[in-house]
């Protein structure tokens, strides 16, 4: 029972690692959170539950589909809402940037509303449901999927930010934005790819927790939105092998609360743990300040 | 008398000026809150609770409810005064979904159903009558010593606590202050709407409230009374707007961070229109020279 407990958190728990790592990643280099960036994890399910609706997408189609989708939305949220900010040379404060990114909640979300409408809708199912046994436990289908993905896409990530030249300069905007600038990097540019990386794994999260809830609606921006905050508080800002082992771990209390506690208090953990960690370790588990 | 749409209209502008009045005191002090509406839910709750079921005068529920938000206040102040920056936002932010989760789960209140048959006992006079006390309170705290250490811990934390203002006392104060008066304001709202449930009190009743500070202007009390009667009143004079609202009212945020971030009443703004009266009344012999320290 346990085991099997685990084996669906750790599941859940992939989709809010790929969510936790946009935020960690914009963290990181602009030192700024962007609260729009749960709801362009909402557009990215939207958008896959429309591929495969209307346009009878398979599911690389519906992913990459969304991918690409959520990257534009996340490129024009930081076009509009975060580099007029900066335009006249001072420095970025962390929280005008909130606020305007906060504007991006209510527009997304309401132009999302006029599009599909305000309701919770049935995911669309993309393949049959089955159960792989392994003795006493089962995965599914669906499980296997997600946790695949998510590590396939996790690796990805790594390599890009250890290996490629992007990746090195978001690291060098990361420590130092204006050190980076007089070494010849193209900040504007860098951050425009943060952003686009941020975004595109925030849609590949958008799909898979449609395909493991169910069930989307223009709202889970906010609520999921705000478990994504939990777990880079709680990994450490801007820390990416934080927002990783921190989502898995959301992601496993959750289940096991449902499991052994009530199930309507399942939002909540994610909210105390975040006041929790707080107290206890403003700088998050893994962070070093 | 009025119409009843136009009374409906006036007394929710109220209750807005209330809440953007109680979420203006922690503003004021660099301390931005996301959690407002968890605040406003506990005034809400208690008032109506008070009311409904032990039959508590109305003045006494709205104290009640001021105080049991005062009291949540000063507890989710604690972690509140731990924290710098956007961490602030973010406890604030995570503390009034989980009131409203912790509601949700409340079945002595209703759970998700909500709790209907609350007494209309909100009436117009009484949310201007209580608006004015709180915007008083508020201009003769600008001058204070509070008032001035608040503005010292918004402007630069440390250098505030090198000049002796007390860090830990000055938030707490702003913050369950703050909490106080977004609890009374629930308590009107309850008793106005006659039913509330927990997704009344949800992260965008939070976001509104902290809109109104900053459309309006943050720095000087009018702003964020400024800003409600803006929010409240706007779409009903344009009514075209009515689909278009919340859209219109994003863009108009994300356009005023970037070319106003002051507000509509700067600091400065507000000065030079107090002095002027002051000049100009002194002119006309209203009011005698005072010495202002």
């Amino acid at each position: 029972m346990l085991v099997q407990q685990l084996i669906n958190g750790f599941a859940l728990g992939c989709t809010y690692s790929l969510l936790a790592l946009g935020y960690t990643l914009i963290f990181g280099v602009l030192k700024i959170l962007n609260i729009a960036h749960g709801d362009v994890f909402m557009v990215g399910a939207v958008i896959a539950a429309n591929l495969i609706l209307f346009a009878r997408a398979n599911f690389l189609f519906a992913l990459i589909g969304s991918m690409i989708g959520t990257m534009i939305v996340g490129i024009l949220v930081e076009r509009l809402t975060i580099r007029p900010l900066k335009s006249e040379g001072r420095p970025l404060l962390p929280l005008p940037p909130l606020i305007t990114t906060l504007g991006a909640v209510w527009v997304l979300e309401e132009l999302v509303i006029k599009i599909v409408g305000a309701q919770v809708q049935p995911f669309p199912s993309l393949y049959q449901e089955m159960n792989f046994n392994f003795g006493p436990f089962a995965v599914s289908l669906s499980q296997l999927i997600i946790i695949g993905v998510s590590f396939f896409l996790m690796f990805c990530l790594h390599l890009v930010v250890a290996k490629t030249k992007w990746g090195k300069g978001m690291r060098a905007v990361a420590e130092n934005a204006k050190t980076a600038c007089l070494l010849g990097i193209n900040v504007n540019g860098t951050i425009l790819i943060t952003f686009a990386v941020a975004s595109a794994l925030a849609g590949a999260a958008g799909l898979l927790v449609g395909l493991s809830y169910r069930a989307f609606s223009p709202f889970m921006g906010v609520e999921i939105g705000l478990k994504g905050f939990a777990v880079i508080l709680f990994g450490g800002m801007g820390n990416i092998w934080g927002a990783m082992v921190g989502g898995l771990i959301l992601g496993m209390v959750e289940i096991l609360s449902v499991g052994y506690l009530a199930s309507s208090f399942r939002d909540a953990f994610a909210f105390g743990l975040m006041i929790l960690i707080l107290l206890l370790k403003p700088a998050g588990l893994f962070g070093s300040r | 008398m009025i119409s009843p749409y136009l009374e409906s209209i006036l007394i929710f502008a109220g209750i807005n000026i209330i809440l953007a009045l109680g979420n203006f005191f922690p503003f004021s002090a660099g301390l931005p809150s996301l959690g407002q509406a968890g605040f406003m839910a506990v005034g809400a709750y208690i008032s109506g609770v008070l009311t409904l079921k032990f039959s508590f005068p109305f003045f006494l529920s709205l104290l009640a409810g001021g105080g049991a938000a005062l009291f949540v206040g000063i507890l989710v102040g604690l972690p509140v005064l731990r924290v710098r920056g956007i961490y602030i936002v973010l406890v604030t932010w995570a503390f009034g979904e989980a009131i409203r989760v912790i509601l949700l789960n409340i079945e002595y209140v209703g759970g998700s159903g909500g709790m209907g048959g609350i007494y209309p006992s909100t009436t117009l006079p009484l949310v201007y009558l209580i608006a004015l006390i709180v915007a008083i309170f508020s201009m003769r705290l600008r001058n204070s010593r509070l008032g001035r250490a608040f503005q010292a811990l918004e402007a630069d934390q440390d250098a505030a606590e090198s000049m002796g203002i007390d860090l830990t006392k000055t938030k707490m104060t702003a913050f369950s202050f703050g909490a106080f008066v977004c609890g009374i304001g629930g308590a009107l709202y309850a008793h106005y709407a006659l039913y509330v449930e927990p997704s009344n009190f949800s992260f965008s009743l939070s976001s509104e409230i902290l809109f109104f500070s900053i459309i309006g202007g943050g720095g000087v009390f009018v702003g964020p009374i400024v800003g409600a009667i803006i929010f409240t009143f706007l779409p009903e004079v344009f009514r075209f707007l009515k689909d278009w609202r919340v859209i219109f009212f994003g863009i108009v945020l994300i356009g005023m961070m970037i070319l106003r971030p002051q507000g509509i009443i700067s600091r400065d703004f507000y000065n030079r229109c107090s002095n002027f009266l002051r000049s100009f009344l002194l002119r006309k012999g209203l009011i005698e020279q005072v010495d202002d320290h």
